[in-house]
C-alpha cells in the first residue's frame, strides 16, 4: 500500500485523525477500493467515527496486491506524526504512507521544506474490519448548517457536559443539557433554539428528541470548522443513533453517536411564560431497561470457522421498541480476537451516564448461527451510500 | 414573588457579568437579595466560610432598563434567594453580545433565576438561550441574619495600594499573613513561620476622611494589626477584575480586617476575621 498526500491534504489528514482521537484510543486503518478509511471506535461502543478519504485526495493511491489489508494502531502514536498543525502547514511538502507488511508496521514519511525527511515507523495489530452499518439516508430528520451555528451553539454549554438533548419540531431545534434525575434540583439547565432558517437544509419528519454525548461531538465540529465544511445531521427516534457528517468530493466523514433511548425530555416550547412545566415522566432506571436490544451485535459470521461465533452475539431476546421496522440500526460487524470478545459479552453497560449502545436489532431471538443473519443484515456496501 | 429585569446596554451588561464573576471567584454559594431599588449579593459570616463574610450592593437603575418586582408581602417587599453565583456568571459570560437579556424568577422543577437572551443571527428569528439557575428561597424569619453589617470602630482605616501589586506580593506569601497598618499611610504585609519572616512595607498610602479612629485620639504612628488567613486574602484580590474607583481596608485591631471596594456602580465589602 502506498498513499502520498501532498500540499494543503496534509493537514486535512492531520486533522481528522486528531478528530478521531477525540472518539477512541485506537485508529483502525484500512485501505479500500473506493479510498483510504480511517475509523475509531469509544470504549462502550456508543460512538464511532470513520473518514473516507477518495483515491483523488492523494497524488498516489495504491492498494497492497491482491488481498484486504487491515490494521489498527494507537492513535496516539498517528498523533505524533502530525503533532504540530502549525508546523505541518508551514513545513511539510508531502506526507508519504507505506506498508511494510513484513515488519507489521506503516511508513509514515514527512517530506519537509529544505530536504528534510522525517520517518515515523508505526507498527500496527492486525485486525478484523470494523464497520458499523448505518443508513443515514434513511433517516426522517434531516439536517444541515454551516460549522459555525453548531459551534456558537456549543459554547453555550460547559465543555465538561456530557450529554445534550436536541428536539425538534416543523421549525425549530432545541439543544438542552441533559440533566440526571438526581441532580435535577441543583444543576443549571441551558436550553438554546435555532430556527430552521439559519440552517442549509431544515427537513423535519418526526418531532422527536434524542440525547447524545457531546464531548465527542466536539472533534468533528472543531474539524468542520478549520475545513469550512457544511455538516449533515441524521437522526431519527431516540435509541437510535445520530450521524453527523462533513463531506466534499474526496473526503466524507461520518460521526455516529448512539442516543438514550428512554428520552425523558420534556422539551419547552418558547411560548411558555413561565408556567411551570408538567415534570418531566421519571427516567426508567437502566438496568430495568431491556439492554439487550443495545448492545452492539458482534456478528462474527465473516471470520470462517471461529468456534467463538456464538458467544460473540451478546443480543438475545427481540427489542421492544417497534424498531424491527426501522431501517436505521447500526450494526457494529467487528470480529475481534477472542480475549476481547468474551471481555465484550460479559462486560456489562455500566458507564456513568447511563451507557448508549449503538442500537442493535436482530429480529429473530438470538441464534447461533449467524450466518443466516448476514442475508438480513445490510451489507458492506451499505456505508457507501452517501 | 416576582421578579423580572431587562437589560440592553452591552456595557450594563458587561458590568453586571463581571460583578458575578467576582461573586463567584469569593464563595461558593451566597443569597441574592432583591429590593426595588437595589441588589445585593450577601454572604452572611459562619463557621462553614471561615467567618468570612461579604456584601455587595449594586444599584439597580446602574443596570436594568426594566426592573420589576414584588416582594413576599407589601411590608417585606425584598425577595431572598441562595444561588451559587458560578452559575449566574456562566450564564452570563455566554450572552455578552446578546441584543438583550432577562433575568427572572421563574419557577421550573425548582424555584429558578432564568436568564434568557436573545442572540443576534443572520436570520429572521432570533436565537433564544435560556440558562435556569436553580435556587432557594430564603423565608423571611432567617432574613435578619441578612442585614447589612454595620461597619466596625475601626482602628484605623487606610486606602489599599494598587490592587495588582498587592496581589503580587500576597500571592508569594504563601502562609498566614500579618496586616499592619497605621493612620499615617503605611501598611506592612508579613508573614512569618519558623525559619523566616519577611515584610512588605507600602508608603503614602493616605488615609480616607474618617479614618481617624474610634477616639480621635489614637496615636498616628500606631500600626492597628489583623492576622488573617492568606488563602481568604487572596481570594478576594483574585476576584477583583478592573481596578476600583477606591479600594481601602479598615482594622479593628487583632479582630477584623475590612476590605471594601468601591465600582461607579457597585461597592463590595468583605470582612475577614482575624485569627489568633
Amino acid at each position: 500500500m502506498q498513499c502520498v498526500v501532498t500540499g494543503g491534504n496534509v493537514k486535512v489528514l492531520a486533522k481528522a485523525i486528531h478528530s478521531l482521537s477525540r472518539i477512541g484510543d485506537e485508529l483502525y486503518v484500512e485501505p479500500q477500493q473506493d479510498g483510504l478509511a480511517l475509523r475509531s471506535v469509544n470504549s462502550s461502543r456508543s460512538a464511532y467515527a470513520c473518514f473516507l478519504f477518495a483515491p483523488l485526495f492523494f497524488s498516489r493511491y495504491s492498494l497492497p496486491n491482491g488481498h484486504d489489508f487491515r490494521c489498527k494502531m494507537a492513535i496516539k502514536s498517528v498523533q505524533s506524526v502530525f503533532r504540530s498543525l502549525a508546523t505541518l502547514e508551514k513545513t511539510v511538502e508531502k506526507c508519504h504512507i507505506e506498508l511494510d507488511e513484513q515488519k507489521n508496521r506503516l511508513t509514515f514519511t514527512l517530506h519537509c521544506k529544505h530536504g528534510l525527511l522525517k520517518t515515523h515507523n508505526l507498527s500496527y495489530q492486525d485486525s478484523e474490519s470494523l464497520q458499523a452499518v448505518f443508513d443515514k439516508e434513511g433517516c426522517g430528520n434531516v439536517f444541515r448548517a454551516q460549522p459555525r451555528l453548531l459551534v456558537d451553539t456549543v459554547v453555550h454549554f460547559p465543555p465538561s457536559l456530557e450529554e445534550v438533548s436536541v428536539s425538534v419540531s416543523d421549525n425549530r431545534m432545541w439543544f438542552r443539557n441533559h440533566v440526571d434525575e438526581e441532580e435535577r434540583s441543583k444543576a443549571m439547565v441551558t436550553e438554546l433554539c435555532l430556527a430552521s432558517d439559519e440552517f442549509d437544509h431544515f427537513a423535519v419528519h418526526a418531532h422527536n428528541s434524542v440525547t447524545f454525548c457531546l464531548k465527542e461531538l466536539r472533534g468533528l465540529l472543531v474539524f468542520a470548522e478549520s475545513t469550512g465544511l457544511p455538516i449533515s445531521m441524521y437522526f431519527d427516534e431516540p435509541g437510535s443513533p445520530v450521524v453527523l457528517s462533513v463531506t466534499d468530493s474526496v473526503l466524507e466523514g461520518n460521526f455516529v453517536l448512539a442516543t438514550l433511548s428512554h428520552d425523558d425530555h420534556s422539551f419547552q416550547k418558547n411560548n411558555t411564560k413561565g408556567a411551570p412545566t408538567a415534570p418531566p415522566p421519571p427516567l426508567d432506571d437502566f438496568m430495568n431497561d431491556d439492554m439487550d436490544p443495545y448492545l452492539i451485535a458482534m456478528d462474527t459470521s465473516m471470520a470462517p470457522g471461529t468456534p467463538e461465533a456464538s458467544s460473540a452475539l451478546t443480543v438475545c431476546s427481540p427489542p421492544q421498541t417497534p424498531a424491527a421496522n426501522h431501517s436505521t440500526r447500526l450494526h457494529c460487524e467487528e470480529e475481534e480476537e477472542e480475549e476481547e470478545e468474551t471481555v465484550d459479552s460479559d462486560r456489562p453497560p455500566n458507564k456513568k451516564f447511563r451507557s448508549l449502545f449503538f442500537g442493535s436489532v436482530f429480529p429473530s431471538q438470538m441464534s447461533t448461527q449467524p450466518l443466516p443473519d448476514q442475508d438480513v443484515l445490510a451489507s458492506d456496501s451499505e456505508e457507501d451510500d452517501s | 414573588m416576582k421578579f423580572r429585569g431587562k437589560i440592553i446596554d452591552i456595557a450594563c451588561l458587561n458590568h453586571f457579568s463581571r460583578v458575578v464573576t467576582t461573586i463567584a471567584k469569593l464563595t461558593k454559594t451566597c443569597v441574592l437579595r432583591l429590593t426595588p431599588d437595589n441588589l445585593f449579593f450577601v454572604l452572611s459570616g459562619k463557621v462553614a466560610n471561615g467567618g468570612v463574610s461579604m456584601w455587595c450592593e449594586l444599584s439597580q437603575g446602574n443596570f436594568f432598563d426594566e426592573y420589576q418586582m414584588e416582594g413576599v408581602s407589601s411590608e417585606d417587599n425584598e425577595i431572598c434567594l441562595e444561588l451559587s453565583p458560578e452559575n449566574l456568571s456562566r450564564a452570563l459570560k455566554t450572552v455578552q453580545n446578546a441584543k438583550s437579556v432577562k433575568v427572572k424568577l421563574t419557577k421550573k422543577h425548582c424555584p429558578c433565576v432564568t436568564v434568557s437572551a436573545e442572540l443576534p443571527t443572520l436570520s429572521s428569528v432570533s436565537r433564544v438561550v435560556t440558562h435556569d439557575v436553580p435556587v432557594e428561597v430564603i423565608p423571611r424569619r432567617l432574613w435578619h441574619e441578612l442585614k447589612e453589617p454595620s461597619v466596625p470602630d475601626f482602628h484605623v482605616s487606610i486606602y489599599l495600594p494598587p490592587l495588582k501589586t498587592m496581589k503580587n506580593v500576597v500571592d508569594r506569601m504563601k502562609n498566614l499573613s500579618n496586616f499592619l497598618a497605621n493612620l499615617n499611610g503605611e501598611m506592612n504585609l508579613k508573614i512569618e513561620t519558623d525559619l523566616v519572616s519577611v515584610t512588605t512595607h507600602f508608603k503614602d498610602l493616605g488615609n480616607p476622611p474618617w479614618g481617624g479612629g474610634s477616639e480621635g485620639g489614637a496615636d498616628p504612628e500606631g500600626m492597628a494589626e489583623a492576622r488573617v488567613d492568606i488563602r481568604r486574602l487572596q481570594q478576594f484580590l483574585m476576584g477583583q477584575q478592573v481596578t476600583p474607583t477606591k479600594a481601602m481596608c479598615n482594622i479593628v485591631h487583632q479582630r477584623i480586617l475590612h476590605l471594601v471596594v468601591l465600582h461607579d456602580d457597585a461597592s463590595l465589602q468583605y470582612f475577614i476575621p482575624a485569627v489568633a
